[in-house]
């Protein structure tokens, strides 16, 4: 994780991460490290730069004392920045709509956890509960609380599932033996990632479009190699034999790139993106070129423009 | 210059935290040795100005005041020690795991980085994450609109706002004036629920529909929310109100599943009836099937069908048929 870090995301860093050395005087490098979630090198610049500050007048007595030579941190001389720094506004409140959120969603995580964070962060924030108030995720999507509770159980007991589910690019209804691997919500949507067995990898269905879901007595382990998407990646896995196509977003149409992660993006004027994207079959963004009135623009390649153009002139033809 | 730039805030941090008197601008300036690179007072200025936001965007509490003994506009500067601090806690692992999933349902909107910063300043505290307590439910919020931002600021600063709206349909879009009482994300899209100023009573607005500026109109702590906002039932009151009207639609047989669905209609039949009570949302619908789907009744849906259509065509202009070679080249 060494992306290019601001000298604001770098202070903060080490304003916390004083206190910590501070109070575990001896600690090895490597255990720092994995704690603040940067490499070893990383953390040696973090002590050269603690090295170098202090007081003011910075004579040697005012600079804080680094010492890591044996693999160990010792730290001393800090005391004015020995205390943590508190939340910002934003910050804590971004913790407690979470919080909130998660309590609210159906079967997530252990609900005492959950009270007790709650409870505490509350209680240390301050002003920030109130203005948290202000703002609300909610998860619900009108899924049908069968197949969310048979999918959540069927999870828990690592049971596999028999689906039939609503492919939506293509307008038909598959059945698939999948094996649960989580449950997530996207754009306000419940999504079940899971092995599927008729397409062979980890799929993500959209439990609002599942039709059925029957719990198999099989077992549900996933196999060993099926590994969960960086939901923070894509939520569409290309392969390189994909299209790939070039797409213009309008103002109200830069959903696209967040939920479709395209591999290139290049702002244009007046708040339009083009975009590239690879993606096996075409018919979702068929779709959605129609639905979004042009608002979303196939650019290339021009076999996809004309299907688009043909789609839309046999459309308005019914209407003639 | 990251690192130089680092230690100036991190010098500055300690020196308004040593400080038992407010500091003037020149004693920072004598304190923190890296303002000394600035030529000049102006770049100084500068500097010191962009130094200030960096230390507020952190949440650093930044005081201003002044002493009894010096002019009238000479300003001092310091932090309070007890007002920087984390207060004591002590959160165990599991529900330092909680925090994390919580931290991360911002991951993929524009509150993802004040998200991500308070699980670094937690990290102050020593405790290691539970790995065991992450369950497999996983909720990520994003904020596509471009209100987002402004309007999320002024509820929680709680200041009156005014913005260009267009309502549902093919409406012009009006000015509001609006007391934002609370902002809410429900099935991936926001919603501001406030008190309009000109019907004199709260409204939902969706932020979709809002264009151009959010402007504020007054001072921040001005609005009075009530404290019982219900915005589960306000959303699902205004925005999937029963559906008051019925659309007849043509469906090709066995296409439109998700209509079909919706309607309870079954595969097969060619004409389907079907509630709704937002004109755009089931024209986005319909438009989205192409020549598979046709609306029969009511005329407003069916024009706004063929406002999405048209705008899709046109822009796509047919062009002569593309060659092989063409689209080999692309």
């Amino acid at each position: 994780m060494s992306t290019q870090t601001s000298a604001a995301d770098r202070l903060s860093r080490l304003l916390a991460m004083v206190p910590y050395l501070l109070t575990r005087q001896g600690v090895p490098l490597a255990d720092a490290a994995r704690h603040f979630e940067i490499s070893e090198d990383e953390l040696v610049k973090d002590l050269e730069l603690l090295f170098v500050c202090g007081l003011p007048g910075h004579m040697p007595g005012d600079l804080i004392e680094a010492d890591w030579e044996s693999g160990k941190v010792y730290l001393d001389n800090a005391e004015t920045i020995a205390r943590p720094l508190r939340l910002g506004l934003d910050e804590a409140i971004t913790l407690l709509v979470g919080l909130r959120t998660l309590a609210a969603a159906p079967g997530a995580g252990d609900r005492d956890a959950l009270d007790g964070a709650l409870a505490k962060l509350t209680e240390a924030t301050g002003d920030a509960g109130r203005a948290a108030g202000a703002v609300a995720v909610d998860l619900d999507d009108g899924v049908d609380a069968l197949v969310l509770s048979t999918v959540r159980e069927a999870l828990a007991d690592r049971r596999r599932l028999h689906l039939r589910y609503l492919v939506p690019g293509r307008d038909e209804a598959t059945e698939r033996d999948v094996d649960p691997m989580r449950v997530v919500s996207l754009a306000g949507h419940w999504y079940l990632e899971g092995w599927c067995h008729r397409a062979d990898g980890v799929r993500l269905f959209r439990l609002g479009r599942v039709l059925a879901a029957h719990r198999l007595d099989e077992d549900g382990t996933p196999p060993p190699h099926a590994r969960s998407r960086d939901l923070d990646d894509q939520l569409f896995t290309p392969s390189p034999t994909d299209t790939l196509v070039t797409l213009d977003l309008g103002p109200r149409s830069q959903w696209v790139v967040d939920h479709y992660r395209p591999e290139h993006t290049e702002e244009l004027d007046d708040g339009w993106t083009r975009v590239r994207l690879r993606t096996a079959d075409t018919g979702w963004l068929r779709q959605l070129v129609l639905r979004s009135g042009g608002g979303v623009v196939v650019v290339g390649p021009p076999d996809v423009v004309a299907q688009v153009a043909h789609d839309a002139d046999l459309a308005l033809a019914r209407y003639a | 210059m990251s690192a130089r730039r680092t230690e100036r805030l991190l010098n500055l941090v300690i020196a308004l935290l040593a400080t038992r008197r407010w500091l003037t601008k020149e004693q920072i300036r004598q304190a923190v040795p890296q303002y000394a690179e600035n030529e000049s007072a102006e770049a100084f200025d500068r500097m010191f100005e962009r130094d200030k936001e960096a230390l507020r965007e952190l949440g650093v509490p930044l005081e201003t005041g002044t002493h009894s003994s010096w002019f009238d506009d000479e300003l001092g500067y310091r932090i309070d020690p007890d007002a920087y601090a984390l207060p004591e806690i002590s959160f165990t692992p599991p529900e330092l795991a909680m925090l994390g999933l919580a931290s991360r349902v911002w991951q993929q909107a524009s509150l993802a980085g004040p998200a991500s910063r308070a699980l670094v300043k937690l990290k102050a505290l020593g405790v290691e994450t539970d790995a065991a307590s992450l369950v497999g439910i996983e909720p990520r919020v994003s904020t596509n609109e471009p209100s987002f931002d402004r309007l999320y600021a002024a509820t929680r600063d709680r200041a009156p706002v005014a913005f260009s709206y267009r309502k549902g349909g093919r409406g012009e879009p009006a000015r509001r004036e609006v007391e934002p009482w609370k902002i809410s994300s429900w099935r991936g899209r926001w919603y501001l629920i406030g008190f309009d100023r000109d019907r004199e009573d709260s409204r939902v607005f969706r932020l979709s529909r809002i264009s151009g500026q959010v402007q504020r109109i007054g001072a921040p702590g001005t609005v009075e929310a009530p404290d019982d906002v219900d915005s589960h039932a306000m959303l699902r009151e205004v925005v999937v109100s029963t559906p008051d009207r019925t659309a007849r639609l043509r469906i090709e047989a066995h296409s439109g599943q998700v209509l079909r669905r919706r309607a309870g209609a079954p595969p097969h039949t060619g004409e389907v009836e079907v509630g709704f009570a937002d004109v755009d949302e089931l024209a986005e619908e319909v438009a989205a099937l192409g020549a598979r789907a046709e609306v029969l009744d009511p005329p407003d849906l069916r024009e706004a069908v063929i406002v999405l259509l048209k705008g899709a065509a046109a822009a796509h202009p047919v062009a002569p048929r593309a060659t092989e070679a063409a689209v080999r080249a692309e």
